[in-house]
C-alpha cells in the first residue's frame, strides 16, 4: 500500500496534530517505510493460525477490588505533569461539539 | 400517531458498576468525593503504567449476562479506542471491540399487556471518561475543568438488537434492564448520579419494506420518560420529512429537554474513526467453568423467581405481586415490612396480605402525591410492619391505623408511640361497650323503632353513633355483637 500525503494529514488531524510542509513529507518517507515492513510480514501464510492480541502466554491477571489512596504527594506529582491547574481542578481548553 | 410507518429502535446503555475501585487501579469510585482526589498514575495516563483489571468488574459484568440468558465468552480481550478529548487523559479508552464478555441474550418487556422478548446484542467492559466543567454558575468559562475521580470507573455497555418498534417499548425496555440489573446488584442504576445512561438508534420505514431506513443516534435523555419523549419527537421528525420527500440523513442529534426537540450536533466527519486495537497492556481474560459456575450459584434472587416465591409461598394474588416485583427496592421493603409483621402475627399468611394492601394502596399512593421514591419513603418498613401487628392484635381498628398512618408519614414516628400518646387503643373492654351502646340506643329511639319493626339495616346507623362516641375506639365487631344482643333481649 502506498501511503500518500492525504494519509499522512488524516492521521494527523485524528491526533490533533500540526506539521508543516517539509515534516510532512518527511513522516510519508517514515510511516510508509513502517507499512511497507508490515506488508512483508503480510506475506506470511496465517490462514491456520488464530489471530493474537497479546505477545505472552498469561491470562487472568487481575486483582482484588480493595480501595488504596493515592497519598498527596502523588497527586500534587500529577498536577504538577499537566499543563495548568485551576483550584482542585485540571484547566484544560474548551472543547465543545457544535450543535445547530 | 402514524400507521404508515414502523418505527425501530434500537438502544445502548452504559451502566455504572458497583465496585469499590476503579477497573484498572485501586482508587475509590466513590462519587461524592472533592474533584481530583480520586486519582492515580494509572487513571491519569501518566507514562509508564500499567492497568491492572478489577476481578470484581468482570464477575458483575458476568452476573448480569446470566440474567439477561446471554452467551458468556471465556476468551474476552480488551481494545483501545481512540479519540482525543480533554476528558480521557490517556487519548484513549480501555473498552472492548471483538470479543466482549457477553453476547446474544435477551429481556421479556410488558406493554399493554403483552409480552415480547427484546435481544440483547452484546455486554461489553470498558472504562468511564472524567467530568469535564464548562460553566460556573450562569457563567460560561472560556476554557473547561476537568475532574478526573470518574475516569476509569468501570461500565458496562448494554447494546440491544434493533427489536423495538415504538417509544413506550424503549421505556418499557428500559425499565426491564434497570430493574434486572438492580436485582444481581451489579449497579445503583442511578439516572441522576448518571450510573444508567441510554443513547438511542432509531429509523422509519413503511410497513412491508425490509430495508432499515437511515437511523439518528440521539444522546443526551437523562431519564426513562426523556427517552421516550426524544424518540417521540423523533419519529414526527423523520416522518414529515419522508412524507414531504425529503431524506434523512445520517447523525448523531442532541435532545434538548427544555425545548423539547432533538437537534443536530454538527460533529467532524472523521469524529467516528476510532481506531480499534487490542490493548497491549493487558493480557487476555480466560474464565474457566468455575469462575462462572460459582457466579451462577450465587446469583442473587432474580424477578421471575421472586414471582414465584410470594405468589407460592405467601399466597399474594398475582395483581399485587406484579406492581411488588417490579422495583427490586419495592420488593425488598415488603419483605422487610413482612418480617416485622410476621413476628407479632397469629397468621403469617394473613400478614402478607395486609402488608401488601399498606403498601400498594396506602403508601403508594401517598408516596406518588409527594412524588418520592420508595427509597424516599418518609416511613420505614420496621414501622409498617408494627402498624399491621397493632391492627392483627386488635389493639387498635383498621379506621384509627389510617389516621396513625397520616401521622407516621409525617415523620416516621413509631406507630406503637402515637398510640399511647393520643390514647388511640380500641376498647374491647366488655363492660365499657355495653355502656356505650347503651347510651346510643337510648339516645336513638327512632332507629330503635325501626329495626324493631323489621329493618335490620337500621342497625348500621347505631353502630355509627357507638363510633362516634368512641372517638373511633371502639372495638366493631363487638359493638355490633353487643348491640344485636341488647336490641333483641
Ligand atoms: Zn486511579
Amino acid at each position: 500500500m502506498e501511503l500518500t500525503k492525504k494519509d499522512v494529514d488524516y492521521v494527523a488531524s485524528l491526533a490533533r496534530l500540526e506539521f508543516e510542509e517539509k515534516e510532512k513529507e518527511n513522516l510519508v518517507k517514515q510511516l510508509g517505510s513502517i507499512l511497507g515492513y508490515i506488508d512483508k510480514i503480510k506475506e506470511v501464510d496465517t490462514s491456520t493460525i488464530a489471530p493474537t492480541s497479546h505477545g505472552g502466554t498469561s491470562e487472568n491477571v487481575w486483582r482484588e477490588d480493595v480501595v488504596v489512596k493515592s497519598s498527596q504527594e502523588t497527586i500534587d506529582a500529577l498536577f504538577k505533569n499537566a499543563p495548568e491547574q485551576d483550584g482542585d481542578f485540571f484547566k484544560v481548553k474548551k472543547v465543545m461539539e457544535l450543535e445547530d | 400517531m402514524n400507521n404508515k410507518y414502523e418505527v425501530i429502535i434500537g438502544l445502548e446503555v452504559h451502566s455504572q458498576i458497583k465496585t469499590k475501585t476503579k477497573i484498572f487501579c485501586n482508587c475509590s469510585t466513590d462519587f461524592h468525593s472533592q474533584p481530583n482526589t480520586n486519582i492515580c498514575p494509572v487513571c491519569t495516563g501518566q507514562p509508564g503504567v500499567l492497568p491492572v483489571l478489577n476481578k470484581h468488574a468482570v464477575e458483575l459484568i458476568v452476573r448480569t449476562g446470566l440474567a439477561l440468558d446471554c452467551t458468556i465468552n471465556k476468551k474476552s480481550v480488551f481494545a483501545r479506542k481512540q479519540y482525543f478529548y480533554p476528558d480521557l487523559p490517556k487519548n484513549y479508552q480501555i473498552s472492548q471491540y471483538e470479543l466482549p464478555f457477553c453476547e446474544h441474550g435477551k429481556i421479556n418487556i410488558t406493554v399493554d399487556g403483552k409480552t415480547k422478548s427484546i435481544g440483547i446484542t452484546r455486554i461489553h467492559l470498558e472504562e468511564d471518561a472524567g467530568k469535564l466543567i464548562h460553566d460556573i454558575g450562569s457563567r460560561q468559562l472560556d476554557y473547561s475543568l476537568a475532574d478526573y475521580n470518574r475516569t476509569g470507573v468501570p461500565l458496562m455497555e448494554i447494546v440491544s438488537e434493533p427489536d423495538m418498534r415504538s417509544p413506550q417499548e424503549a421505556a418499557a425496555y428500559l425499565e426491564s434492564l434497570k430493574n434486572l440489573i438492580e436485582y444481581v446488584e451489579a449497579s445503583d442504576c442511578n439516572m441522576e448520579e448518571g450510573k444508567f445512561r441510554c443513547d438511542a438508534n432509531i429509523s422509519i420505514r413503511p410497513f412491508g419494506q425490509k430495508e432499515f431506513g437511515t437511523k439518528a443516534e440521539l444522546k443526551n435523555m437523562n431519564s426513562i420518560s426523556g427517552v421516550q419523549e426524544a424518540l417521540s419527537y423523533e419519529v414526527e421528525r423523520q416522518i414529515e420529512i419522508v412524507e414531504s420527500g425529503g431524506r434523512v440523513i445520517q447523525e448523531t442529534r442532541t435532545w434538548d429537554p427544555n425545548e423539547k426537540v432533538t437537534k443536530s450536533m454538527r460533529s467532524k466527519e472523521n469524529a467516528h474513526d476510532y481506531r480499534y486495537f487490542p490493548d497491549p497492556d493487558l493480557v487476555p481474560v480466560n474464565l474457566d467453568d468455575e469462575f462462572i459456575d460459582n457466579i451462577k450459584k450465587n446469583i442473587p434472587e432474580l424477578p421471575e423467581a421472586r414471582k414465584a416465591r410470594l405468589i407460592n409461598d405467601l399466597g399474594l394474588s398475582e395483581y399485587d405481586t406484579n406492581i411488588i416485583i417490579s422495583d427490586k427496592a419495592l420488593a425488598d421493603y415488603y419483605e422487610t415490612a413482612l418480617n416485622t409483621a410476621n413476628k407479632g402475627a397469629k397468621e403469617p399468611a394473613a400478614a402478607a396480605k395486609t402488608v401488601a394492601n399498606w403498601i400498594i394502596t396506602e403508601l403508594l399512593g401517598k408516596l406518588n402525591n409527594s412524588k418520592l421514591t420508595i427509597k424516599e419513603s418518609p416511613i420505614s418498613p420496621e414501622n409498617i410492619g408494627k402498624l399491621v401487628i397493632l391492627i392483627s392484635k386488635g389493639t387498635i381498628s383498621g379506621k384509627i391505623a389510617k389516621t396513625i398512618f397520616e401521622d407516621m408519614f409525617k415523620d416516621n414516628k413509631d406507630p406503637e408511640v402515637i398510640v399511647k400518646e393520643k390514647g388511640l387503643v380500641q376498647i374491647s373492654d366488655a363492660g365499657e361497650i355495653v355502656k356505650v351502646c347503651q347510651e346510643a340506643i337510648d339516645e336513638n329511639a327512632k332507629i330503635v323503632a325501626d329495626y324493631k319493626s323489621g329493618k335490620k339495616s337500621a342497625i348500621g346507623a347505631l353502630v355509627g353513633a357507638v363510633m362516634k362516641k368512641s372517638k373511633g375506639k371502639a372495638n366493631p365487631q363487638m359493638v355490633n355483637k353487643t348491640l344485636t344482643e341488647l336490641l333483641n333481649k
